[in-house]
């Protein structure tokens, strides 16, 4: 299998607690890899974990070929190499334009790169490209969304890190978004989602960890864990 | 003689307008009350006054000259004063403090080794003459405390507004964990902001040292009360804000020094303090920030 990126006995935590307790995890090139959990399960520290805006207290994050370990890298290193996180909230840059946002989104490549790129995500994300001079506080919930999206794909990431892209959205939201996703992953892309709304992750996603108070649960082909009954019980409510 | 007031109300609004840009940009984007700002003010203008002294140099080139010493000053001691607290991410009050203590440590050390008798630039510097403009007088110094002043201004403000790096700036500004996703160097980006303040503040002090042909370590910690008063006005970290309470405050002291008495010259900073405080608490375009959803 080609792993894209290994996560071995990953740990992490605030202060004197730890809140992630070693963990595995594998994304494999081209799939989307789904962690799902209740709140405080640890899955948002996680992706800080990997993007580097949390250092590690132990464990490797091996990544690519060479397998470099980024346990400990600087953030804006980790996102040079790639990986882009789509953080908890949005986290757009409120007092600036929509352009603005996507144009840092691409911030290190040449102006004429981004004009290309912000095309490309104009066109997936048609409500950015009316808005373009708006400025990006005043957006609703799902167009922030998607101008965080759009902004994180302004750099061609080869991981895609979502933390609950669906958090506090409208269903109808939530399903063209999702369909964002999966269009994304047919594309090539690779993608680690992060969710809550477990049945919207798992039904899109090809493999799926659940996470409990910091340790992953159960693992496996999402389809798989979504037939688990635990997972039905605590996690898809049926 | 309003006429002549109103031109030296311009020429000092201009330099305390570049002073406060620098000032509301450090303040801005690092989101500390660094209060050694003055010290850069005071250390441009002896840089500025020994390369026209001991260098011979033309003041159009000890300018520069002393906004870079000033500069790479201000990047040293933000280097050594916070670094640390922003990795631990210490509450405001602990960089006022440290701050205030390298303030009054490097005050002292200057006045040491500087002495406290004011300097004053060589008598070349000034002797460019003055233009007759009917009742007005208008001297080359002032022509070149104006022009330089406008075209920091400017260039500040297209960087800020206008380019990729100021576009990074502000990112880091307004959200230092977004802008690391985005494989923006934070750390640098603070760095270059402290140059750019540092600089600027020391443009600031040769610009001031000239229009009063006097220069002394103290300096600053004079022009630090009207830097408070004009980024209040102006609105915390809003740049326009800055340049166009300075303008203001310039004009104000100027004609209340010409018209009042010039022992009130110094009350009028304080007073559009607590005029823009009772009536436009978030300064003269001062807006709610936008909402974060």
């Amino acid at each position: 299998m080609n792993a894209l990126l290994q996560v071995e006995g990953l740990r992490l935590g605030y202060g004197r607690a730890d809140v992630v307790h070693g963990i595995d995890l594998t994304v494999p090139r081209g799939r989307i890899v789904s962690l799902i959990g209740s709140n405080g399960a640890g899955k948002t520290t996680i992706l800080r974990g990997l993007s580097g805006l949390m250092k590690p207290r132990g464990g490797h994050i091996r990544w690519g070929q060479d397998g470099a370990d980024l346990a400990g890298e600087a953030a804006h290193r980790i996102a040079r190499r790639g990986i882009v996180q789509v953080p908890e909230g949005r986290q757009v840059f409120a007092n600036m334009t929509v352009a603005e946002n996507l144009r840092l989104g691409a911030y290190h490549a040449p102006g004429a790169e981004a004009a290309r790129r912000q095309e490309a995500v104009v066109a997936r994300f048609p409500r950015l490209g009316e808005r373009l001079s708006q400025q990006a506080g005043y957006l609703s919930g799902g167009e922030q969304q998607m101008l965080a999206m759009g902004r994180a794909l302004m750099a061609e990431p080869v991981l895609l890190l979502l933390d609950e892209p669906s958090m506090g959205l409208a269903p109808l939201i939530v399903e063209e978004i999702f369909a964002i996703i999966a269009a994304l992953r047919t594309e090539g892309r690779t993608i680690l989602l992060v969710e809550q709304n477990a049945s919207a992750a798992l039904a899109i996603a090809d493999d799926a960890y659940v996470l409990e108070t910091g340790r992953i649960r159960l693992k496996g082909p999402a389809a798989e864990v979504a037939r688990n009954p635990e997972v039905t019980a605590a996690y898809l409510g049926l | 003689m309003l006429e002549q007031q109103l031109v030296n109300g311009v020429v000092l609004g201009a330099t305390y307008a570049l002073f406060a840009l620098g000032f509301t940009l450090m303040f801005g984007v690092m989101g500390v009350i660094n209060l050694t700002y003055g010290v850069y003010f005071a250390v441009g203008a002896f840089a500025a006054l020994w390369s026209t002294q001991a260098l011979g140099l033309p003041i159009a080139a000890a300018l520069p000259l002393g906004a870079l010493i000033a500069g790479v000053i201000a990047v040293a001691i933000d280097t050594l004063l916070l670094t640390r607290l922003r990795k631990a991410k210490a509450p405001e009050l602990a960089s006022l403090m440290v701050t205030l203590g390298a303030t009054l440590f490097l005050y002292a050390g200057m006045a040491a080794s500087l002495g406290t008798e004011i300097r004053r630039f060589p008598a070349a510097v000034f002797d460019g003459g003055a233009y007759d403009l009917g009742a007005v007088r208008i001297g080359t110094t002032q022509i070149l405390i104006f022009g330089a002043a406008v075209a920091l201004v400017v260039a500040l403000m297209a960087l800020v507004r206008g380019s990729r790096l100021g576009l990074a700036i502000r990112a880091v500004a307004e959200n230092p964990d977004a802008a690391a996703l985005m494989g923006i160097n934070g750390g640098l980006m603070l760095r270059v902001v402290s140059f750019l303040s540092g600089a600027i503040g020391g443009a600031a002090g040769v610009l001031v040292g000239l229009n009063f042909n006097a220069i002394q370590p103290f300096m600053g910690e004079h022009m630090m009360l009207r830097g408070f008063a004009v980024i209040i006005v102006g609105g915390l970290g809003d740049l326009r804000g800055a340049l166009a309470a300075g303008l203001l405050l310039g004009f104000a002291e100027v004609l209340t020094a010409a018209y009042v008495s010039s022992t009130f010259k110094d009350l009028t900073a304080f007073a559009l303090l607590v005029a823009t405080l009772w009536f436009r608490p978030l300064g003269l375009f001062g807006r709610a920030a936008a909402k974060r959803a």
